[in-house]
């Protein structure tokens, strides 16, 4: 019997204890790494469960990062698409402009739990490198993010404001120069300086414990939707959306609901230019089991074993894997996985903006183009979520471009 | 008898120390692979360790990395790799490791991988990224197929993990000198000799040190607390800057006979 149809999802048993979601997740790392991942596991549960730990943690995200966001009705947006009841969870509000510090500050504590002096990161559109950067700076702490050189280019933005909070900002050369080889470079860098530095990873991926403890760091997402929906409607959502390129800030909102059966969900990948090799990051729709990056989950490779080229006009969402929990519920059927293109992604980014005032995040914005397909087709009693992960400030250039906008003279 | 096994015996009885060689496959192409393997044999070489090219090499520094790129440019399969192993083999008798990704393992189907690895004259095969915990069916598909499941011990394996290894090892044990990716080093690690003593406690298997040694004098240093050394990115550079040239082969193996003299001597 599936776990669907018994009615309960058993999410407090995954992953195991040596980090496996069902055949996905694990370790496969270099033998160098073992050890200081096996501490960090450690030093993670410890913090958990450590009264002290999690104060300080709430502390922060209350006057810092802003928690909690706002769940916000989005009346204009419903009325215009015609169907269900749409709430946004807002995480572009959140200081430094999307769901990563979550992450970000909570990992940079345990960091400082474990006398770690130096942070690295990887970023793709570098809301997680800013995420970061900042987290670094308020504590003082040497902070070097790797990100690929192409990415570097289409979300500058982001590297400003890194380099204004002082970080290191590492172009990465090698390979697409995405956010693939960003994680390459960050790994060796980590390699080399373990015993100095911890690795603050962005998303729900790589080796055990990443994927359990950045899904946890995040939950909160969740545990506030759920707690602002109940006292917003007096019952629990139908469906929830969040895009997904790792998949963090999606089973941040997810992981709360697994066992609530009446609530569907959907994750949104990165269609790009349509489902055909090397032209998108939608790895459920051409990808297949693999080990990339230290855990084992659908990715995108060829034959051979060789991982394939992606393309997203996104940066955060092209990415040839995704997080192992995710594979996991895909398989579980818990969670639909479905995808949306660069143009329906665009369409969505100016249709929020005129209707709601809200810019989105060209990620969150995949997240958006799914519900602008689904809500009309759903009655009007019918609530959706929306997990708004970021907003669009650093994807303005980009879009303005690529939809012809010119200024005034 | 394994050709890893046997070399290390023979290397035993002789009271000589042995030497490991890593060049990445297919760079400049299959070829000159081939040619560079039986030039090595005769260069005084004991152990062949051949990396398969892969598209994300996360353990690698850039020389290694770059080497990998220029074997996936030059059309380098995992199948061709296999298939350059098996015409060494017609004319050598040199042993052979692979050095290789989880992934390209993986998606062959691992034991399918081994069986065809053994079939094709693969003597070891070393996964960069798959630790021991990771790797129960892989320990007894390689023992089937008769193959040395080479482990590497770091300088942060604690002594708990360095007796798990050490259980598992076969053939050698790969003693990666220092953290970090492979690369070149103007001087290698000094705390050598302290891990190996370590490693020894827990196992009569010889151990190989390797990342770092770039030259004749650094390998000579290290062959003293070691069976044997591996040396890579230092040849690996040369086949870089000879690329197709007909003094490739003569070069490097030139070089690679200078190691071995003065390891041997």
């Amino acid at each position: 019997m599936s776990a669907i149809a018994s009615g309960v999802f058993a999410s407090s048993a995954m992953p195991d204890t040596a980090g496996h979601f069902g055949p996905y997740g694990g370790r496969y790392v270099p033998e160098t790494l073992v050890h200081p991942l096996q501490q960090l596991e450690d030093e993670y549960f410890r913090a958990q469960k450590d009264p002290a730990f999690q104060r300080e943690l709430d502390y922060y995200l209350r006057e810092f990062v802003g928690r909690p966001t706002p769940l916000y009705f989005a009346e204009r947006l419903t009325r215009d698409l015609g169907g269900a009841k749409i709430y946004l969870k807002r995480e572009d509000l959140l200081h430094t402009g999307a769901h990563k510090i979550n992450n970000a500050m909570g990992q940079i504590l345990l960091a400082r739990r474990m006398g770690k002096t130096r942070i690295i990161a990887e970023t793709g559109a570098g809301q997680h490198g800013v995420a970061t950067a900042t987290a670094a700076a308020m504590f003082g702490l040497e902070c070097v993010i790797y990100m690929g050189a192409v990415d570097c280019e289409r979300q500058s933005l982001n590297v400003y404001r890194m380099k204004m909070l002082g970080a290191t900002v590492v172009p990465v050369h090698a390979g697409q120069k995405t956010l693939k080889e960003a994680v390459n470079e960050a790994m060796r860098d980590w390699v080399t300086n373990v015993r100095t530095t911890h690795y603050i990873l962005g998303t729900a991926y790589g080796a055990h414990p990443y994927p359990v403890m950045v899904r946890n760091f995040h939950r909160v997402i969740g545990d506030e939707a759920r707690r602002q929906i109940l006292e917003q409607e007096e019952r629990l959502p139908d469906l929830l959306i969040a895009c997904v390129g790792g998949g963090s800030n999606a089973i941040g909102l997810f992981y709360p609901f697994l066992n609530d059966a009446s609530v569907k969900m959907l994750g949104v990948e990165a269609g790009g230019e349509g489902i055909l090799p090397e032209k998108h990051a939608a790895r459920f729709q051409g990808g297949s089991l693999g080990v990339l990056q230290g855990t084992r989950s659908y990715i995108l490779q060829d034959e051979f074993g060789q991982i394939q080229l992606t393309h997203s006009v996104s940066a955060g969402l092209d990415y040839a894997a995704v997080g192992p929990e995710h594979a996991w519920l895909k398989d579980q059927n818990r969670v639909e996985y479905g995808y949306a293109t660069d143009t329906e992604a665009l369409e969505a980014f100016t249709r929020l903006a005129r209707l709601e005032g809200i810019i989105p995040a060209l990620e969150s914005a995949h997240a958006v183009a799914a519900v602008i397909q689904r809500a009309p087709q759903l009655p009007s009693d019918h609530l959706i979520i929306v997990n708004l992960s970021g907003r669009g400030d650093k994807d303005v250039m980009q879009a303005a471009t690529k939809l012809g906008l010119t200024m005034p003279v | 008898m394994n050709r890893i096994v046997k070399r290390f015996a023979d290397l035993k009885t002789s009271g000589r120390k042995g030497l490991i060689i890593y060049i990445g496959a297919g760079d400049p192409n299959l070829e000159a692979t081939r040619q560079l393997a039986l030039a090595f044999d005769k260069a005084g070489v004991d152990v062949l360790e051949l990396g398969v090219p892969f598209s994300d090499p996360l353990a690698d520094g850039l020389v290694n990395q770059l080497a990998a790129q220029r074997g996936l440019e030059s059309g380098t399969t995992t199948p061709g790799v296999l298939a350059t192993v098996e015409s060494i083999r017609r004319e050598s008798q040199i042993p052979i490791v692979l050095y290789l990704y989880y992934n390209l393992l993986h998606r062959m189907g691992v034991d399918q991988f081994i069986e065809k690895a053994a079939a094709a004259g693969v003597d070891g095969i070393l996964v960069l990224d798959l630790p021991p915990e990771e790797s129960d069916q892989y320990g007894q598909w390689m023992t089937r197929a008769g193959l040395c499941a080479i482990w590497l011990v770091a300088p942060t394996t604690p002594e708990d993990r360095i007796a798990l290894i050490t259980r598992r090892a076969q053939g050698f044990i790969y003693y990666v000198s220092r953290e970090g990716v492979t690369g070149m080093q103007s001087r290698v690690s000094e705390t050598i000799g302290l891990m190996t003593a370590r490693i020894r406690a827990h196992t009569v298997i010889p151990i190989a040190v390797g990342f770092g040694i770039s030259n004749a004098e650094q390998a000579r240093t290290v062959a003293a607390s070691a069976e044997a050394i591996v040396v890579g990115s230092a040849v690996v550079n040369r086949i870089a800057k000879l690329g197709k040239s007909a003094e490739l082969v003569p070069q490097v193996s030139s070089f690679v006979r200078e190691l071995s003299q003065a390891i041997k001597a």
